[in-house]
């Protein structure tokens, strides 16, 4: 029988290590892309258009996943569209991260004019409705993988803000915060040493969720076509195309969506994985 | 001379009422004044003003706070925080939310000694072990190592006595330590913070609500009403024949143990009006100048 802690021990344990899983070997597949995609993810053949996946009577050997109206190999392309995905929501999610929660530390911390200031600007931020403001930015930025990172990082940074900002307040203002100041800590000390801590897990778990926003704002972006290249495969740019020819080839949709799914799934699952992992509580 | 001495200490919510008007009170080196006084009547507020962790929504309007001989709110914040650092403590109210959750034991007590005072790693840890030691808990080296959830409320406000003791600091204000535990444990912390004063001449700064509580520690009483000083005697002549008449229906409200029989007695109304009487007429005077 397992009791209750072991019980959230257990679960605790599968939700941290599948979406890990998942993730280390995308990341992986990612990363080795041009050396184990079958095919190359460009390469037209009109001749071997629209082949269903390898169960489906009709394929070619090789194409496992089939092929788009031009030929083109999905599986490869789902393969080096990772690529993209894996890398906006990495250096998306860190970078938004740092600068929001460090913004949102500091104005639940220190209060006074700092959070005067930063608050505000925050109520401003939210009043811009996201999906226009990244639009916008990208049409002012030009397309490209560096735009699209920072327009996720200028759209997302007050999602960490807000809640850093009420979880240091909250924090703030517990006892063992005035013992360390009356101790002779300084604010900064304070904040890093007793605070920072504290508020740690929260950012972690905020971090994986925001890489799973970033892997879906990317593929809003491709999928509006404002994201790289058209030439180069996301998954968004795929879906993009799949939906076209939905009745003709469905798994040019499916499978580039599955991949989706599945990647911002495993981030959001990481996230309270890790949150079970680190509460001192639960440990 | 007091080793720390209030003189008409008035503060107030930003643009808003007054919550302390000129407080003045002495504490001598080694004594313990008890400092009573209703809900919201400024009696914890006193205690953060001396430590220097007023809340940011409230400011000090007039009078001084000598530690030492030396008026905290003339130095800048940097220099008044080392001065309080170096001879005062905290031992707080609430043991549940006074640890930080994140950090061991261990070095909760020891990193302040370490990177504050500049002890050693190894004087702050033989320290803490002999403090640990002190305050009554079996296996020191065991609860050094836990967090703080691992260990029950009164073993953690045993740890909060032992922390705060740890730089033999001249003054430590005990902010309702015993508020939020259950009776039999309140006792034997009781008696600990007793004992650990008495053996290490620790001037005491006793924040409650508890008349029984102050007959048994303390030295010295003030009582306070809507931020005013009432009453402030020596406890023995308090317990004897209180001065004022809102301490003394306070000291008669107490219930009695030895009498079951003799019921509850509120503080009348007449002499709730009466004080409030007081404090309406200290506003008219502090509003003329």
């Amino acid at each position: 029988m397992l009791d209750g802690r072991s019980m959230i021990r257990h679960r605790a344990g599968l939700r941290l290590w599948l979406p890990v899983l998942w993730l280390s070997a995308l990341g992986l597949a990612a990363i080795l892309a041009p050396w184990i995609a079958p095919h190359d993810p460009l390469a037209q053949d009109l001749f071997l258009g629209r082949l269903p996946p390898f169960w489906v009577a009709g394929t070619e050997p090789g194409y496992w996943l089939g092929t788009d109206s031009l030929g083109r190999d999905v599986l490869s392309r789902i393969l080096h569209g990772a690529r993209v995905a894996l890398l906006v929501a990495v250096t998306a999610g860190t970078i938004t991260c740092l600068i929001g929660a460090t913004l949102g530390l500091l104005a639940g911390f220190l209060r006074g004019w700092v959070d005067i200031v930063i608050s505000r600007l925050i109520d401003i931020w939210m009043a811009f409705p996201p999906v226009l403001f990244s639009i916008l930015l990208i049409a002012v930025l030009g397309p490209g993988l560096t735009s699209i990172i920072i327009a996720i990082v200028v759209i997302d940074w007050t999602r960490f803000a807000r809640v850093v900002r009420a979880e240091a307040m909250t924090q703030g203002a517990m006892d063992y915060v005035a013992s360390a100041r009356v101790a002779g800590r300084g604010r900064i000390g304070t904040m890093t040493r007793e605070i920072l801590p504290n508020v740690l897990p929260t950012v972690v778990v905020l971090l994986t969720l925001e890489m799973g926003i970033a892997v879906i704002v990317e593929a809003i972006l491709s999928f509006v076509n404002l994201s790289i290249s058209t030439d180069d495969p996301t998954w968004g740019g795929m879906i993009a195309e799949g939906r076209s020819a939905i009745h003709q080839s469905w798994w040019v949709l499916v499978f580039p969506l599955i991949a989706l799914f599945l990647t911002v799934l495993a981030f959001s699952q990481l996230g309270e994985g890790l949150k079970d992992r680190f509460d001192p509580v639960l440990r | 001379m007091s080793f720390l001495s209030i003189r008409n200490l008035s503060v107030r919510l930003k643009n808003g009422p007054p919550l302390l008007r000129r407080v003045s009170l002495d504490v001598a080196a080694g004594e313990v004044r008890g400092l009573v006084g209703e809900s919201g009547a400024g009696k914890s507020m006193i205690g953060k003003a001396v430590l220097g962790i007023l809340p940011p929504s409230v400011e000090i309007t007039e009078g001084e706070i000598l530690l030492d001989g030396t008026d905290l709110l003339r130095l800048s914040p940097k220099d008044s925080r080392r001065r309080i650092g170096a001879t005062c403590a905290l031992i707080p109210q609430d043991p549940l939310t006074a640890l930080n959750p994140s950090h061991r034991i261990g070095p909760q007590i020891t990193d302040r000694l370490v990177d504050i005072l500049g002890w050693t790693r190894a004087a702050a840890e033989a320290r803490a072990r002999d403090l640990v030691a002190e305050v009554q808990i079996a296996d020191p080296a065991r609860v050094l190592r836990s967090y703080p959830h691992e260990l029950s409320g009164g073993m953690r406000q045993r740890i909060l006595i032992a922390s705060a003791f740890a730089a033999e600091p001249k003054l430590i204000v005990a902010d309702e330590p015993t508020t939020a535990l259950d009776v039999t444990v309140q006792k034997q912390i009781l008696k600990l913070i007793a004992g650990m004063q008495a053996r290490h001449g620790t001037a005491l700064l006793f924040v409650t609500h508890d008349l029984g509580v102050v007959y048994k520690v303390c030295q010295q009483l003030s009582v306070l009403y809507s931020g005013m000083v009432v009453e402030d005697s020596p406890v023995a002549d308090f317990f004897a024949a209180p001065r004022h008449p809102y301490s003394a229906a306070l000291l008669a409200a107490t219930p009695k143990y030895t009498d079951p029989g003799a019921g509850l007695h509120p503080v009348p109304d007449a002499v709730i009006d009466a004080v409030r009487a007081e404090v309406a007429a200290f506003d008219r005077g502090a509003a003329r100048g």
